[in-house]
């Protein structure tokens, strides 16, 4: 039966194929941008680390105090005093600081001009919280740490271009004039959006190219990209400027319990109160112990942007489908005739329910494929729309096309309810006798 | 023209009806929105740098290897006097970022030194005397740095100057009377700095939402930044931009080969500008296609159900016709049935549109929509109806009175 009513459906788009365009053009149109918008948003609303989002924490200290903080949160990243207490205490399983460092190096060749590397200064153990992937060697440990060690990480992609490609592991790089040994290469891993390090940035970067220990940044005096201070910033030089008020360091902690968070947020709020009783802070604690996906979220990661024209979009797809309920009533009930014949001859109403349906669906396929197409050239230029950063994360995936058609099918079908029924309840005698 | 008989007739078709009025409104809500939006990021676009946009390339320039503080000193104004002798340069000068770089350095600003909270936050830009005329400022009151005035500050160690040049939109939120020529001011220190001199108007190295209080108000610090990296901001002569775009990086490579200069930052204006207001563009854009589309939609939605009606109608309009309707009384009909259903439609429009505004202003810190959008969008929907009406009801009018005679 659903293959006669299929074929049914066919024929009855090409009766009126002006009618039929048009339906098949707002629901292909409607689709496509929703899709479009869709797969932006997607791409920048994920979750970048399912395994684990609900075990990393990023603990945040009130250092400024009521007048200076930001409208009575904590800073989005700690000053060095409060991160190396944390670092010191070292209450969790695992823990790290990190922040962002641009450095120069030196490609081999005597030509060659100096290229620009971004990486981040992090602790040992950033490697296993993250799930940072191997391709050779591996991080760095504990004694590492301690004892400042000259090593370094790189990314995959920086291997290929430094190395290209070949196992670099025990070989030296120079960087911004300080030699590092390379202790490993990880496979490309770029968690979008960057969730680890998100202070005074977008989130949508350019790609890692490695990653250093973070107390020998700090030896070498490697610039942090980004600080906010407070206060005067009546400090001179390195030393200075580490006891003063500004924020720049990133922390994350990883807890595997509910029982853990809770006593690693009472370990942050007894931190507090100390620095109030040591006359360091004038304020009662105010201290916050995020997740992934709530600090993403207090970090508003997702760009009004994307949230704006998802929803214009939607909104979109919602008059194309007042408009093809409008199309299909009209072209339904142009086949009063039709139907009253039918139903004369013992078709019953349930039957001319489920033909018209079945013909909607056709219609929602057709349109399915149309706003496959523009979905597909849509994503393609979605560079015009969005940030290039952001723009190269939208891309057209199985899942993508299996949802484009099934939500034109879908919507097309719930659109017919009510032509279908309003179809199924014609009079065949009234039709009959008019005829 | 009668109204009643046109609404007796719209009771009978009271699902194609609401659907029309429904779309009607549905897409007035979205268009009227849809252009302020459009508005709100073509105004945001266009406001003025008040620099000599059309003649200004920015480098942005960072040293590779390890250098002393006073080498890299030596090296910047050798860099500077080589940029300034090129022919087809007319004035440099260093800088720490430069207007719609994005992001950059930001103070906040006091009227005290013991003053905890802010006054205000401004945009902090580094550069030496040349600085007024590399970027084609006007000054408007007081006077420029002078070559002696010039600092240098290393890295992690914050020199305050003791003379600054504001813009007058600092000037004026921080002494509204106009006596700001000469005060003091304190930024982040207890060292005061002395307003020498007051510029039209220099746009901040942000423009994003938070700083919009804020917007135009920056200052000018004679300082020289020796730290990992500076911009050099170039001013080529009339007409010679592009000349000076490939001469500016071949003179400083010449001078020394140990840096980077970064592509993807600086550059001209106009790809300054494209790089800072891709995702407004990508905005307007974006709600310019949907618009455009969704009109186009309801439009077509508007000709097939009207043509539906006809097609069901053409008996009656047999009828009528016999009757003596003429062509035109037939055309009017169905005109003023499509009015009727769009007025309706406008109505919840209006209300729908001012609701979905609201909400955006809630929840994505927009504007609050002006009047004028949603009048206009009445109008184009009003009109968009009555042109699509056009054709089904032009067709109805060449009903001839004969139908009433025949069966169908």
């Amino acid at each position: 039966m659903f293959a006669y009513y299929f074929e049914l459906g066919l024929r009855s788009l090409r009766r009126n194929p002006a009618l039929t365009a048009l339906m098949v053009m707002a629901i292909g149109f409607g689709v496509a941008a929703s899709m479009i918008t869709y797969s932006v948003f997607r791409a920048v609303s994920g979750n970048p680390i399912p395994e684990k989002s609900a075990q990393l924490f990023t603990p945040q200290i009130d250092s400024w105090g009521p007048q200076q903080n930001l409208k009575g949160e904590p800073a989005d990243a700690l000053n060095y005093i409060d991160a190396m207490a944390l670092m010191r205490a070292h209450r969790a399983r695992r823990q790290t600081l990190l922040y962002g460092v641009g450095m120069s190096v030196l490609p081999s060749g005597n030509d060659s001009l100096p290229v620009a590397a971004n990486g981040y200064a992090v602790y040992g153990d950033f490697f296993p919280m993250f799930e940072v992937p191997f391709l050779y060697g591996g991080g760095w440990n504990m004694a590492d740490d301690d004892r400042r060690a000259a090593v370094v990480v790189l990314s995959e992609e920086f291997n290929q271009k430094l190395f290209d490609g070949a196992n670099s592991v025990g070989r030296e790089i120079t960087l911004d004039g300080h030699d590092y040994r390379i202790a490993g290469v990880t496979r490309h891993w770029d968690p979008q959006p960057r969730f680890f390090s998100l202070f005074n940035t977008s989130g949508f970067k350019d790609a890692t190219d490695f990653y250093l220990p973070f107390t020998r940044a700090l030896d070498v005096q490697a610039n942090p990209g980004s600080n906010s201070c407070r206060g005067h910033m009546d400090f001179s030089g390195w030393d200075g400027w580490l006891r003063s008020s500004c924020v720049w360091a990133t922390p994350w902690v990883e807890l595997d319990s509910a029982v853990e968070v809770a006593r690693y947020g009472k370990f942050l709020e007894d931190y507090a109160t100390d620095q109030q009783r040591a006359g360091r802070f004038a304020w009662a604690p105010n201290v916050r112990l995020r997740n992934v996906m709530q600090w993403l979220d207090y970090q508003h990661v997702v760009p009004p942007e994307s949230r704006i024209s998802l929803l214009v979009s939607l909104g979109f797809f919602a008059i194309c489908l007042v408009n093809t309920i409008g199309l299909l009533l009209a072209k339904f009930l142009r086949r009063a005739g039709e139907i009253g014949i039918r139903r004369a001859l013992g078709a019953s109403r349930r039957e001319i329910y489920t033909q018209y349906l079945i013909e909607a669906a056709t219609v929602g396929l057709a349109g399915g494929v149309l706003g496959l197409l523009l979905t597909t050239v849509g994503i393609s230029g979605v560079g015009l729309l969005f940030q290039p950063q952001i723009a190269r994360l939208a891309h057209l995936d199985f899942s993508l096309v299996a949802l484009t058609l099934a939500v034109a099918i879908l919507a097309t079908v719930v659109a017919a309810f009510y032509p279908a029924w309003r179809a199924a309840r014609v009079q065949p005698a009234w039709q009959l006798k008019s005829n | 023209m009668q109204i009643k008989p046109i609404l007796a007739a719209l009771r009978r078709h009271k699902a194609g009806t609401v659907l029309i009025a429904l779309q009607i409104a549905l897409t007035l809500a979205i268009v009227c929105n849809a252009l302020f939006i459009i508005q709100q990021r073509l105004a945001h676009m266009s406001e003025p740098t008040g620099i000599d946009e059309a003649n200004l390339l920015v480098i942005s320039n960072q040293w590779a290897g390890h250098r002393s503080p006073q080498e890299v000193d030596a090296q910047i104004q050798a860099d500077l006097a080589a940029l300034r002798q090129l022919p087809s340069v007319r004035d440099a000068s260093p800088s720490d970022g430069y207007p719609l770089t994005g992001g950059g350095w930001d103070n906040y600003v006091m009227l005290t030194p013991e003053q905890i909270e802010k006054t205000t936050d401004a945009s902090v830009y580094m550069g030496d005397e040349h600085m007024l005329d590399t970027l084609g400022v006007k000054l408007i009151a007081g006077r420029n740095f002078n070559a002696s005035e010039v600092m240098q500050m290393t890295s992690r160690q914050v020199v305050i100057p003791p003379v600054v040049i504001v813009t007058k939109a600092l000037a004026d939120h921080l002494f509204p009377d106009g006596s700001a020529l000469g005060k003091p001011i304190y930024s982040m220190s207890s060292t005061p700095s002395t307003i020498i001199g007051i510029i039209e108007r220099l746009q901040r190295q942000d423009v994003k939402t938070w700083s919009k209080p804020y917007a135009y108000e920056s200052l000018l610090w004679p300082m020289r930044e020796d730290t990992d990296g500076l911009y050099y901001i170039v001013r080529a002569k009339p007409g010679q931009l592009a000349a000076a775009m490939r001469a500016v990086p071949q003179a400083l490579y010449a001078q020394n080969r140990m840096r980077i200069i970064d592509p993807k930052d600086g550059g001209n204006y106009a790809q300054i500008r494209e790089r800072i207001y891709d995702s407004d563009r990508g905005m307007a854009i974006l709600m310019g296609i949907i618009s455009a589309v969704l009109l186009a939609i309801t439009a077509a939605g508007i000709v097939g159900l009207t043509s539906f009606w006809v097609g069901q109608r053409r008996k009656q309009i047999g009828v009528r016709r016999a009757l003596g309707a003429r062509r035109g009384d037939i055309l009017n009909y169905f005109l003023t049935e499509n009015f009727l259903i769009s007025v309706g439609g406008v109505m919840v429009g209006t209300v729908l549109a001012v609701g979905i505004n609201l909400w955006m202003m809630a929840r994505f810190e927009m504007a609050r929509l002006s009047l004028a959008y949603v009048i206009d969008g009445v109008i184009i929907l009003l009109l968009l109806g009555q042109l699509a009406t056009l054709a089904p009801a032009l067709r109805a009018s060449r009903v001839s009175p004969v139908e009433a005679t025949r069966s169908t």
